[in-house]
């Protein structure tokens, strides 16, 4: 009997809810530390950035105007969601990193408790944040947040799965739909997160995830005008120059989070004042007693 | 078959310059729609500043080649684009879009419709009278119309979704051209399925072989459906490979459109300064 051949996957895009393959048809090999092949991942081009976008934006109205119970509801059901699938993501991560099970597994259980921590934010922030405000004139003045629309994430190379959580979940909690883009050195962990996304009645869309080159993909997501806000979390000192200059020219929102990569294990990244990287204020003016 | 055919017309390549050139021509050629009970005479008039000067002078945009609204509306667009404007007022006419009314009272529409300063009509053929298999009776109300529509350029509306079949598309094509329609229609844009590629193929390959009979050239508008650029730019390949260069222009061949146009113009401003456009620096379609 002939040897068996070894059935290499590829990883392919997550945008609207479904799994395109790139439209360049391109696709790079994911290597081991050791430098073995471990599978294929889809490198995707402007193209697929400017389809994420579209997903997103077509995603936001509906993601928006579900209560924020219910928008807590599916987080907690991601949570579950990567729970139940825990073991493949810790395997995914140990084969991609190199870092033993016991430190994977660390990164998993942390990714569904941050999860789970931003799913209780979701029904709260806007208490927190709004105000009630003294003004002059016979008004009732107030300010509420408002989620700001479409936002890219752009994930650090490492912890390539906790990162990503982390920074996408204040993003959606508020109603925003993201376009995050992986970690460019194991982006295999993503690409599995976003099948465990996928089965977690997260309406489709408001989470879409790319992997790739992020360079490449920089001079768009500075310069798409469909793109409300952007967070960095990338940590390359060269990309977030670019962006800030792109974005100098649209006036986009742009934010950065670069922790040391042993905060992101801790509770410094579970601040709900990332929340207010994505919301646009908005103050009514109510007339009373006239 | 024509569903075969028609895709191959989406096959083509076409960018930069090329792409350019034809979203602008895409331009020049819509008839940008309001077909509403909720229009007004500032919707209107709203429209007319917008079908004048689509976009940014920067782009170079050309004007659209009309403003297609209810008779109701004709006088106030006429009164807003002025005498000799290059956008033309379209209003459509002979009830509707269902086309179930009286023919004195059609005519009667038309008639006015003209006078109030309508430089097109669309009217919707009897599709009562057609399906029920009397042809002459669709003939003759073409024919009473286009009387009555005196200067007027004639655009007759097949409203092909409720036609059924390819064949009945063919044949009411052939009705309304040899009953003196200028253009034929696809479509009211109320009834689905609108324009789609292959029935506007059939009705192109109509004009074509009515040309070939008798050296007349009839126009061409698809209706309703039409949404973004690349199809629009898949409707001009498919004109230019059937019926040549010679109806590449706003006087042979219009899109009846509303939300094209914004997303053309995005397209135009994504090739011109390189980036991609979002909705909220458009004027609302």
């Amino acid at each position: 009997m002939s040897t068996r051949l070894d059935v290499k996957k590829t990883y392919k895009l997550f945008i609207g809810g479904k799994f395109p393959r790139s439209e360049s048809g391109r696709y790079l090999p994911a290597k081991s530390p050791a430098g073995g092949q471990l599978d294929n991942f889809a490198h995707a081009s402007r193209k697929d950035f400017r389809d994420a976008v579209v997903a997103a934006r077509a995603a936001v109205d509906g993601w928006s105007k579900a209560t924020a119970y219910n928008r807590g509801q599916i987080l907690y059901r991601a949570a579950e969601m990567l729970q139940n699938r825990a073991t493949e993501l810790v395997n995914e991560i140990a084969r991609s990193t190199g870092v033993s099970a016991a430190k994977a597994k660390r990164e998993v259980t942390l990714a569904i408790d941050r999860l789970v921590h931003f799913a209780g934010w979701t029904d709260k922030y806007s208490q927190i944040f709004s105000s009630v405000n003294p003004v002059a004139t016979s008004h009732f003045n107030f300010t509420t947040p408002e989620p700001t629309g479409v936002v890219v994430v752009l994930a650090p190379d490492e912890p390539s799965l906790l990162a990503l959580v982390s920074l996408t979940a204040p993003v959606i909690l508020s109603g925003n739909a993201a376009i995050v883009i992986s970690s460019e050195k194991f982006p295999l962990p993503a690409a599995t997160f976003a099948e465990i996304l996928a089965t977690s009645d997260l309406p489709g869309g408001v989470v879409n995830i790319l992997t790739g080159k992020r360079g490449e993909l920089v001079p768009h997501i500075a310069g798409h005008m469909d793109v409300n806000a952007i967070v960095d979390g990338a940590g390359v000192p060269d990309i977030s120059v670019k962006l800030q200059a792109g974005t100098a020219i649209n006036l986009k929102r742009y934010a950065k989070h670069s922790p040391a990569p042993a905060d992101w294990f801790t509770a410094k990244v579970e601040d709900p004042y990332w929340i207010l990287d994505t919301v646009e204020f908005k103050t009514a003016w109510h007339p009373i007693g006239v | 078959m024509a569903e075969e055919r028609a895709a191959a017309f989406t096959k083509r390549s076409i960018k930069t310059s090329a792409k350019l050139a034809g979203l602008k021509m895409v331009v020049s050629m819509m008839d940008l729609t309001t077909l509403e009970g909720k229009d007004t005479p500032g919707k209107v008039a709203y429209l007319c500043r917008k079908a004048l000067q689509p976009a940014d002078p920067k782009y170079n945009v050309p004007t659209c080649a009309a403003v297609c609204v209810y008779p109701n509306m004709v006088k106030y667009a006429r009164k807003f684009l002025g005498e000799n404007s290059p956008v033309h007022v379209a209003s459509v006419a002979t009830g509707f879009p269902s086309g179930q009314f009286p023919l004195p009272t059609k005519l009667n529409e038309v008639r006015r419709a003209v006078a109030d300063g309508a430089d097109e009509v669309d009217m919707v053929i009897n599709r009562c009278a057609f399906l029920a298999g009397d042809h002459a009776k669709v003939f003759d109300e073409i024919a009473a119309t286009k009387e009555a529509s005196g200067p007027a350029h004639l655009k007759v509306i097949l409203e092909t979704g409720e036609l059924v079949t390819y064949d009945n598309v063919r044949l009411a094509s052939e009705i309304a051209m040899q009953a003196g329609a200028d253009f034929i229609k696809t479509s009211t844009g109320k009834v689905s399925p609108a324009a789609t590629m292959p029935v506007t193929l059939v009705m192109l390959e109509a004009i074509r072989d009515y040309f070939f009979a008798t050296g007349v050239r009839i126009g061409m508008k698809p209706a309703g459906g039409i949404r973004n650029a690349k199809q629009a730019l898949h409707y001009l390949v498919m004109v230019k490979e059937t019926l040549g260069d010679d109806w590449l222009t706003p006087g042979l061949f219009r899109f009846g459109a509303s939300t094209l146009l914004n997303d053309v113009l995005m397209q135009i401003a994504k090739t011109v300064d390189g980036n991609y456009q979002g909705p909220d620096y458009f004027s609302l379609p």
